[in-house]
């Protein structure tokens, strides 16, 4: 077994090679596999693993690479994430990869799609519409639909037709993968400092470019590790950042906010790894139904989603009493509509709850962190001194 | 020139403002008149089916540009960001926010009754259903229902899309309708107010393709968000409409006929020096003066998108009195934001080409990513293809602080500039052959 050190800096590496080399080395193996890029927030990577491919999350560029072109793409008032997207494709960053899905998540991404139809990047590029119908013989059936079509574009690339077999084998691995990660998250929760913030941030985004075969390995390394004591508990307070879903916050701003003194219990970061809560039938003799009810009723909650009925405002503050936190920081991209316009609705929830909470924005590549450390910081000492 | 105090309007215009006065009029009496009231949004709107159940519809975003053109959007805006919005998110959003904050009072000075439902169906534009989930929360209690349009991913419609869109009107969408007017739903009554929706739009196209003709009777972008007016809300599937459309092409005829240019506030454009398609939604806090510089400039805008945001007819869709519910989810998919980017490039390039535009400019809107995500790319494809100078400025929906006359002007001085270069070169080689 690698030691955890090896492995977090083995994770940051494959997180952050905007080359995608380990999943480019897989499709290299073998003949007939592809590669499916997707950008957040969620796609159900089981389709894909199913047909012989890859699933590679397009997480942006962060600040780890000087956008030139991409602002040429974009007014300076729409977000980070697409000038980044578009700068890896006109730099040939994503040439070994066979096609792109576009989850319907705004209006940024959803024309990004049309910019790849345009420019024709990949064999294929879909825009993956997420039924707002949450029954299962309208909604659900329009969701199948969608993954068929999924299905349709990877075998006009490789010619794989999927079986049932194979789909359930594909959800079993994610499911085990979903356990996992909610393992390390229970785990964190009592013992945050056994794996900082930025660690477990390293460890999921990694996964988002390599086999998920070889990520359960990973987990489940992570997981004997930090069941074993490691780090030294400091004073800090407990806290929830909702927000990030989207276009990522950069690693000096997740730093800062744990060098504050907060404790990140829970976040939305790699939000798609978590997306089902629990797991999928595995054992279907329709498993692309079986994916469907996941989506129906499994999933989390998400500024993506419509939400009468089920309102984010009471999910999130549940979720914070689940991680018996203290408070939340909303932490959302500059531009980003869905969070930006969900933010009023949940800091009412929130003040209602009695759950304090602080709010800033980020870019991706945001270089600043002094004004948010110092504001973390004070959300920090305000709750020590008088919660 | 007129006096730039008052404003110059057709007859069809002075007909426009008084079916809003009586629309305005008759929501500010619904409870008196028992008639419920159903939100909902221009694209992709429902509006046969709602009046079909002799429900009011109101549309948010009307209210709101209305509020811009009024200058009351500012305080609406600071008042919605005062409780949480970001500057940075849709201003149409803020607007109407803040609007109901102070009472909800519409443009005519009477007060929006509150919504007895909720119609989401959000079409073309993600921001609509963060919007409608912020009215849930503001009128608790109310009924929502939702309809989603799938977009036009690879550029069709789709058998599944199309059942999927009518599975949700008969099991969500019309029990619902039914549950909160208490009437029945009326098949009969729904074809028969599209064969008035018809009717209008045929009148519609041949009003918008007049300005095919050089020089061009009408304009097509700050005319023609006049001219979509009734047909976008609450008038499409009305004799009213029908009547309405029926007068103004008598008026765009007449024009034809005497060889007249189109009619601004500041009076008619007599020479009209460069052709336009435009991209993206106009600026409403400062309307007059954006449409003002055009008019100095004897700038005639031929086509728009903007024009096409509540359904798009010019490229053969009617609504069908013999499949209403069809014809409904048709329309909905078939509305320009809901048409996916090379569509949109297809469709401004045969404006560009058909319209015989010298140019193709965007004004491209802050607070709208609907539209504006991928323009710059349009930009470029329009240019390629239809080898014409296209022109860029920026400014908002609703937000005075995004609108700067200055900059604008400026920017499209010397795009005007341009153009004339480009004619005069485009002669001379003319001459050479």
């Amino acid at each position: 077994m690698k030691s955890l050190d090896q492995i977090i800096a083995e994770c940051e590496e494959i997180a952050f090679d905007l080359k995608f080399s380990r999943a480019r080395k897989w499709k290299d193996e073998q003949d007939n596999r592809v590669i499916v890029g997707y950008l957040p927030t969620y796609v159900p990577r089981e389709i894909i693993h199913a047909a012989n491919g890859i699933s590679v999350g397009i997480m942006g560029t962060g600040d780890r690479k000087q956008i030139i072109k991409g602002d040429a793409y974009y007014q300076s008032y729409i977000c980070h994430l697409p000038r980044g997207v578009i700068e890896m494709a006109l730099d040939n960053n994503l040439d070994a990869f066979d096609g792109f899905l576009f989850p319907a998540i705004c209006d940024c991404i959803r024309n990004l799609s049309g910019m790849f139809k345009l420019s024709k990047k990949g064999k294929f590029q879909r825009y993956f519409d997420y039924p707002q119908n949450f029954s299962s013989s309208i909604g659900g059936k329009f969701y199948i639909q969608e993954l068929e079509k999924v299905l349709e574009d990877i075998f006009n690339v490789n010619g794989v037709r999927v079986t049932a077999k194979a789909l359930n084998h594909s959800i079993g691995l994610y499911n085990k993968n979903r356990h996992l990660i909610e393992t390390i998250y229970t785990i964190r929760q009592s013992t945050p400092w056994r794996l900082s913030a930025v660690e477990t941030y390293y460890i999921l985004r990694a996964g988002q470019c390599m086999p998920v075969e070889d990520h359960n390995d990973i987990l489940e390394q992570v997981v004997a590790h930090i069941q074993k004591e490691r780090g030294e508990p400091m004073d800090n307070i407990r806290v929830v950042v909702s927000g990030s879903f989207c276009e990522q916050p950069p690693i000096g701003l997740i730093k800062s906010i744990e060098l504050a003194g907060c404790y990140i219990l829970d976040d939305d970061f790699m939000l798609g790894s978590r997306f089902i809560q629990g797991n999928i039938t595995d054992d279907s003799e329709d498993p692309l139904h079986a994916l469907s009810e996941a989506y129906l009723h499994q999933s989390t909650f998400s500024s993506a989603f419509y939400d009468v009925g089920n309102p984010k405002g009471k999910r999130l503050v549940e979720l914070v009493r689940k991680r018996a936190s203290d408070g939340i920081i909303f932490c959302a991209a500059s531009f980003c509509d869905p969070a930006l316009l969900d933010r009023p609705e949940l800091q009412k929830e929130a003040d209602a709850a009695g759950i304090p909470h602080i709010n800033f924005q980020f870019h991706e590549n945001t270089g600043q962190f002094k004004i948010i450390k110092e504001q973390a910081g004070t959300f920090s000492d305000s709750i020590k001194l008088w919660a | 020139m007129a006096d730039p105090k008052e404003a110059i309007k057709e007859n069809s215009m002075i007909i426009q403002k008084e079916m809003l006065a009586r629309q305005f009029k008759d929501l500010s009496m619904a409870k008196e008149l028992g008639k419920k009231v159903v939100y909902t949004f221009v694209p992709g709107n429902l509006t046969e089916l709602i009046l079909s159940f002799d429900m009011l519809p109101v549309y948010p975003e009307i209210n709101a540009l209305q509020s811009g053109m009024r200058k009351k959007s500012a305080e609406y805006i600071r008042d919605a960001e005062k409780i949480g919005f970001s500057e940075d998110v849709c201003t149409y959003v803020k607007c109407d926010i803040g609007m109901m904050l102070n009472g909800n009072i519409g443009p005519t000075g009477e007060k929006i009754p509150p919504p007895d439902l909720l119609l989401l169906s959000y079409t073309g534009c993600f921001t609509f259903l963060k919007w409608f989930e912020n009215l849930e929360r503001l009128y608790p209690g109310v009924p929502v229902a939702m309809l989603h349009t799938p977009y036009q991913e690879d550029g069709v419609m789709t058998e599944d899309q199309i059942n999927y869109m009518v599975k949700q009107l008969k099991e969500e969408v019309i029990p619902k309708m039914e549950q909160v007017s208490g009437q029945k739903y009326d098949h009969a009554r729904l074809s028969k107010m599209m064969e008035n929706s018809a009717k209008a739009e045929d009148l519609l196209v041949k009003i918008l393709e007049s300005a095919k003709i050089v020089p061009s009777p009408i304009d097509a972008y700050f005319a023609g968000v006049y001219y979509i007016g009734p047909i976008f809300t609450a008038f499409r599937g009305t004799g009213e409409a029908v009547d309405y459309y029926t007068e103004l092409w008598n008026e765009v005829q007449q024009r034809i006929k005497l060889g007249l240019g189109p009619v601004t506030p500041e009076g008619e454009i007599k020479e009209e020096k460069f052709r336009l398609v435009v991209e993206g939604p106009p600026n409403w806090t400062n309307f007059r003066e954006f449409w003002k510089i055009f008019y100095d400039m004897g700038a005639v805008i031929v086509a728009s998108s903007y024009t096409k945001v509540g359904g798009v007819y010019d490229l053969g869709f009617r609504h069908d009195p013999k499949e209403p519910l069809e014809s409904l989810a048709k329309y909905c998919m078939g509305v320009y934001t809901n048409m996916n980017l090379p569509q949109r490039v297809d469709m401004l390039e045969k404006y560009v080409n058909e319209y015989k535009a010298d140019g193709f400019l965007i004004n491209s809107i802050k607070s709208c990513n609907s539209f504006s995500a991928g323009q710059l790319m349009i930009m470029r494809e329009i240019e390629q293809r239809a080898g014409v100078p296209v022109g860029f400025i920026e400014s908002d929906l609703v937000d005075p602080r995004y609108f700067s006359y200055a900059n604008i002007k400026n920017r499209l001085e010397s795009y005007f500039q341009m153009l004339e270069q480009r004619k005069i070169i485009l002669k001379q080689e003319e001459a050479t052959v």
